[in-house]
């Protein structure tokens, strides 16, 4: 049962062909006999998670129905779980037992989910590998010498080798898609603005946004159904109306128009990526699907002003870390600036200060027209080729990333690991809504798709998603470095 | 464009970083790498351009100016590294 989709579990949990403490220990299980070596969760909490489930099944003797009662997830580490320790991959949180809950998890406890445990993530969600966490690699299910992809690395290898049943993530400039797409599972971002970002640990304001990691489509949506929606705590959260996710799954995608952007299959793109998303859009067509070649001209932009945008706003989140109210503090300080200095030099890890550092002077004196003003005029420019595309038509796709996942310390230079976000990037400036889904598996690695949407068209990115699921089974193929039967049930 | 050791020093003291002098060269190596990425939007002209700061030009959304938090100083300060009657310790600033 812990390889079943969300969808089927609370179909059994509602049947009553099994209970949630019965699932809830078969994860607990699996994670056992596989964290040793995949390196997925930083904490499990095995007591309280049995606690929740006995709750859930409670709650379901009493006439209880939501869809994710009893259903047991991870959280990605960036999320505030009170009384947990809440670290987002950081020395500087190592220590860090959050005071209140997320929006996030404060929803999807009131759907009644069962909390597994916390996932391993990049630094502060700075990476596209997992490998920047100060709490180590997490490992690949598919091939344990190659990276998750990152930042939600933890969420996505726990996905795949079945060790939740759903994950959430976060996504700055890729970090939910790219470590769907290399761990061949689904990953969905929704619009900015359309998840409440409180209890979120920021990383970039204007671009962070949380979404479901998942099975499936139908599991994205069902959890998207719970955490979507207006927050008064996130002045960014939009006030508009939430829609069921799940309700137009199943409509026909005849006469949908595909816009395939030219600069998404251009150089530095695999033969094999490639031809697994060209081969996915003549399924599409298949199904009544028009395929229209689009140009994105600005796309080549898209890595570079990220870069300042990103790290900018990092600067100014990341200055709340000053040894004085919570986290890591130096030893044996000598002054104000010294304990300052020591405690974020010490505090936090290499790409993160790097990022820092950038963000720290594209802001300073002399400099903020030419670079943060100058980002933000070219992320306007983005978001008018996404535009000017949508006139034409319903959603965008291409490849999630230009390759399959990479070895552990292959990429040591951090611009050739920017370049690793090229396709997703321009998504979160433009605040779109995307998934990555699997489309085939090359040399033991999956492959990802990735589907864009216009603002706000989430459900209508989950219908093309979900309608390509009920077509193929690729997403429904297992991880070959680990051992299916580890671990419970 | 390059910076120079100087200016990385200058950079990390200004984000309360800091660099040791056997880290100096590689941190400004990686960091003009960065730059040398980000001037590639210095060739597009984008003088009639409105900068876009939200992706979906909202404005901020304000609130009645009313009490919604309660008191929670004792339960937050007891993550601090050193607190002492209601306040948080740092070294000593003023002799």
């Amino acid at each position: 049962m812990i390889n079943s989709t969300v969808a089927e579990i609370s179909a059994a949990l509602a049947a009553g062909d099994i209970s949630s403490i019965e699932i809830t220990q078969a994860y607990l299980d699996r994670i056992a006999a596989l964290n040793g070596e995949l390196n997925a969760y930083i904490t499990v909490c095995a007591e309280s998670a049995l606690q929740q489930a006995s709750s859930a099944d409670e709650a379901r003797a009493n006439g209880n129905t939501n869809p994710l009662l009893g259903i047991p997830l991870a959280h990605k580490d960036i999320f505030c779980t009170r009384d947990i320790l809440t670290t987002c991959g950081s020395r500087m949180l190592h220590n860090f037992v959050s005071p209140y809950n997320a929006t996030v998890v404060e929803r999807l406890n009131d759907a009644g989910v069962v909390l597994l445990g916390k996932t391993n993530m990049d630094e502060f969600a700075m990476g596209s590998s997992n490998e920047t966490s100060f709490f180590g690699d997490v490992k690949n299910p598919w091939n344990l010498e190659c990276v998750p992809g990152g930042s939600s690395g933890g969420s996505a290898a726990a996905v795949a080798a079945d060790m939740c049943a759903m994950a959430t993530g976060t996504d700055t400039g890729g970090s939910i898609r790219q470590p769907a797409a290399f761990c061949g599972i689904t990953g969905f971002k929704p619009s900015y603005g359309r998840v409440s970002r409180w209890g979120m640990i920021a990383f970039a304001s204007s671009l962070d946004q949380a979404g479901p990691i998942t099975k499936n489509a139908e599991d994205a949506a069902l959890m998207l159904n719970a955490i979507a929606g207006l927050d008064t705590k996130d002045s960014t959260s939009i006030d508009r109306p939430v829609e069921d996710y799940t309700a137009s799954l199943n409509d026909s995608i005849k006469g949908l128009r595909i816009g395939v952007p030219r600069e998404h299959f251009a150089e530095g793109l695999s033969a094999e990526v490639e031809k697994a998303v060209r081969d996915a859009l003549a399924e599409y067509e298949k199904l009544g699907a028009t395929i229209v070649d689009i140009d994105l001209p600005n796309s080549h932009l898209s890595v570079s002003s990220y870069y300042v945008v990103a790290p900018a706003e990092a600067s100014a989140n990341l200055s709340r870390f000053d040894g004085v109210r919570y986290g890591y503090r130096c030893k044996d300080p000598i002054d104000l600036e010294d304990m300052y200095k020591r405690t974020r030099s010490e505090g936090f890890g290499e790409e993160v200060k790097r990022r820092i550092m950038i963000g720290t002077y594209a802001l300073s004196a002399g400099f903020y027209d030419a670079y943060y003003r100058k980002a933000q005029k070219i992320r306007r420019l983005i978001k008018d080729d996404f535009n000017k595309a949508f006139k034409d038509v319903d959603v965008i796709i291409g490849p999630t990333s230009p390759h399959t996942a990479f070895k552990l310390g292959s990429k040591s230079d951090p611009v050739s690991m920017y370049l690793e976000d090229i396709y997703t990037i321009a998504v979160n400036l433009a605040g779109l809504p995307a998934a990555s889904i699997p489309v085939g598996v090359w040399d033991g690695l999956p492959m990802g798709m990735h589907i864009i949407g216009a603002d706000f068209q989430e459900a209508r990115v989950l219908n093309v998603a979900h309608q390509f699921q009920q077509h193929t089974d690729w997403h429904k193929k297992k991880p070959t470095a680990i051992a299916s039967s580890k671990g419970g049930l | 464009m390059a910076l120079d050791k100087s200016e990385v020093e200058k950079i990390a003291h200004l984000a309360r970083l800091h660099i040791s002098d056997s880290e100096a060269e590689e941190v400004t190596t990686r960091i003009t790498d960065i730059l040398t990425l980000i001037d590639q939007m210095q060739s597009v002209d984008t003088d009639s351009v409105e900068p876009l700061a939200h992706p979906l030009d909202v404005v901020q959304r304000l609130r009645a100016d009313e009490i919604t938090e309660q008191n929670q100083r004792d339960e937050l300060q007891k993550l601090a590294p050193a607190s002492e009657s209601g306040l948080y310790l740092v070294p000593k600033v003023l002799e």
